[in-house]
């Protein structure tokens, strides 16, 4: 696990002070995998070269395993960094070693007997799939064989954490499938705590099971995947499963309401429930469904004639666990 | 048909050449070891103590980048080498023939050597060193396990360029006492105009730069996984 307490970097850039990071917590259990994300200058690679302490925070803790790591003296925090394994978005391999050889380098570092270094790096390249790739250079590979040798040398000083820094972002979308594929099986092997820093609200949807939102340098919502996206007032719940389109300028007259539900907490189909009990014709505008963190989430945007009893609707609607919004319609 | 006799009986050419070659590729081999030997740790010294460097260190980085280095490149080389007659003697005890030159040619290829060396080093991306650094790196792995053989196509690349350079101001330094192809072509070429030795040395000279251009080349090629 990973306990990050009242996080401050703060720059000075001639005589203007920055902020880059304004007292960020959180705290990962063993074996989540938990997503940070914003956009570009929330302060996102400030936070990750703190967490590496490629930068020491202006104050503030980092611990793993309540081992604290930020206030070491310099000899230990070469010790201290083996705890956290490091995946970067352009995977940074060793150009002139082989795929073998750059699995090897963290255990080179510590004089690791080279029978021992061997034996490590086959069951890693076996691990990520990349066997028959063990004396490739890292041009001969792929971006996404890339990141999987990547994702092996992090793995190799054993840490009990896995810091991803935008590990997706320059690649496609199906390698981007399977790197976080990847990603989810080791840490159910290894039960490792796993940060992944990203922009891409995909990557939370597909591998994350908690989320934090950092913006201007502060973490501004967080929680488990289930419950930000079932609060449509939160920020990260619209962006996780936004709603598609616009209202159409020209829609008949009728009130429009923004429903959100997961396949848990709606006891009975929502919609043909509406339309039985109250008697009214419901039309659907807009709508997505989504699986996230392991419940299925519906976000639907209805419309109902004019007149029908829209307290009486929604009261029924709350009672049935779905939370609605209504919409000025036009 | 004159020239072409020459060549083969000119005694410049066959008693004169071969000891001056061997006297060249004497300057050019000691001078180019001790170039490699001192200059490459100077280039990793002048990209680490600068500002972005892994010890930044900017009274040091001044004496040896702005000082050292800057002043040395700035001298012609014709006058570096006279002015360093002196500290040749000191160092080696004689201040002719090509030992005595072979210290002035390193003192003179060795700034240059080492800013080529601090060029390819600073290529070397930043995202790898934060890599090995992340990894437990100490300061000193991360310069032999990373820097230097990540940059080692622009080292090799350095070190021919260097060799080069070494060869036209090896023939320079037959000038000055030197001894070697310079002077052969200098005493018989010039001053008593023998053009055959003059040509012949010449061909000697760029046959010499090619080799050593291809050779590097190749070698450069090989250490390149890029």
């Amino acid at each position: 696990m990973i306990t990050v307490t009242d996080l401050r970097k703060v720059y000075q850039q001639g005589d203007r002070t920055v902020v880059a990071l304004d007292g960020v917590s959180l705290h990962v259990d063993a074996g989540q995998i938990h997503g940070i994300i914003g956009h570009s200058g929330a302060g996102k690679s400030t936070l990750v070269r703190c967490l590496t302490l490629l930068d020491r925070p202006t104050s503030g803790s980092v611990a793993v395993n309540n081992q604290e790591l930020a206030n070491v003296s310099d000899s230990d925090l070469r010790t201290a960094r083996r705890r956290i394994g490091m995946v970067f978005q352009h995977a940074n391999l060793m150009d002139s070693r082989t795929t073998a050889q750059n699995v090897a380098f963290p255990l080179e570092l510590i004089g690791t007997p080279k029978a021992k270094i061997a034996e490590k790096v086959n069951a890693l390249l076996e691990l990520v799939g990349l066997t028959q790739f063990a004396d490739a250079y890292p041009a001969q590979l792929s971006g996404g064989q890339r990141q999987r040798v990547g994702i092996a040398r992090a793995l190799s000083s054993d840490p009990d954490v896995l810091l991803c820094d935008e590990p997706t972002s320059a690649l496609d979308p199906k390698t981007t499938d399977e790197i976080l594929a990847l990603i989810k099986s080791v840490r159910d092997r290894l039960n490792l705590t796993v940060l992944i820093i990203t922009h891409e609200m995909n990557v939370v949807k597909q591998a994350c099971d908690s989320v934090s939102l950092l913006e201007a340098g502060r973490i501004v919502e967080h929680g488990a995947i289930a419950t930000v996206v079932a609060d449509p007032a939160r920020r990260l719940s619209q962006a996780l499963l936004p709603m598609p389109g616009k209202l159409p300028a020209d829609l008949p007259a009728g009130v429009v309401l923004d429903l959100l539900y997961s396949g848990s907490q709606a006891t009975e189909p929502v919609i043909s429930s509406i339309a039985r009990t109250f008697n009214v014709d419901v039309n659907v505008l807009a709508g997505s469904v989504e699986n996230l963190g392991a419940h299925q989430f519906a976000h639907l945007r209805i419309q109902l004639p004019e007149g029908s009893d829209i307290t009486a609707i929604t009261n029924h609607l709350l009672a049935n666990g779905v939370a609605v919004t209504p919409k000025e319609a036009k | 048909m004159d020239f072409f006799n020459d060549l083969v009986t000119n005694p410049g050419i066959t008693k004169a050449m071969w000891p001056a070659f061997i006297e060249t590729m004497q300057m050019v081999a000691i001078a180019g070891v001790f170039t490699v030997i001192i200059g490459l740790p100077l280039g990793i010294l002048l990209l680490n103590t600068s500002q972005d460097g892994l010890t930044p260190n900017k009274p040091l980085n001044v004496v040896l980048s702005g000082i050292i280095v800057n002043i040395t490149r700035s001298i012609p080389f014709a006058i570096l080498m006279v002015s360093l007659i002196p500290f040749a003697k000191l160092i080696v005890g004689v201040s002719l023939g090509p030992v005595a030159a072979s210290v002035s040619l390193t003192i003179g290829t060795i700034p240059f050597f080492a800013r080529l060396v601090e060029t390819a080093l600073r290529e070397v991306s930043g995202g790898k060193i934060d890599a090995a650094l992340v990894m437990g790196s100490t300061k000193m792995q991360v310069i032999r396990k990373v820097l230097v053989p990540e940059a080692m196509p622009g080292i090799v690349a350095a070190g021919t360029t260097t060799l080069v350079t070494l060869i036209g101001y090896s023939a320079m330094a037959g000038l000055v006492g030197g001894g070697g192809l310079g002077r052969l072509a200098y005493n018989y070429g010039f001053q008593r105009y023998e053009p055959a030795i003059m040509v012949v040395t010449i061909v000697i000279m760029v046959v010499m730069v090619q080799l050593v251009q291809v050779i590097g080349d190749r070698i450069a090629r090989v250490v390149d996984h890029r």
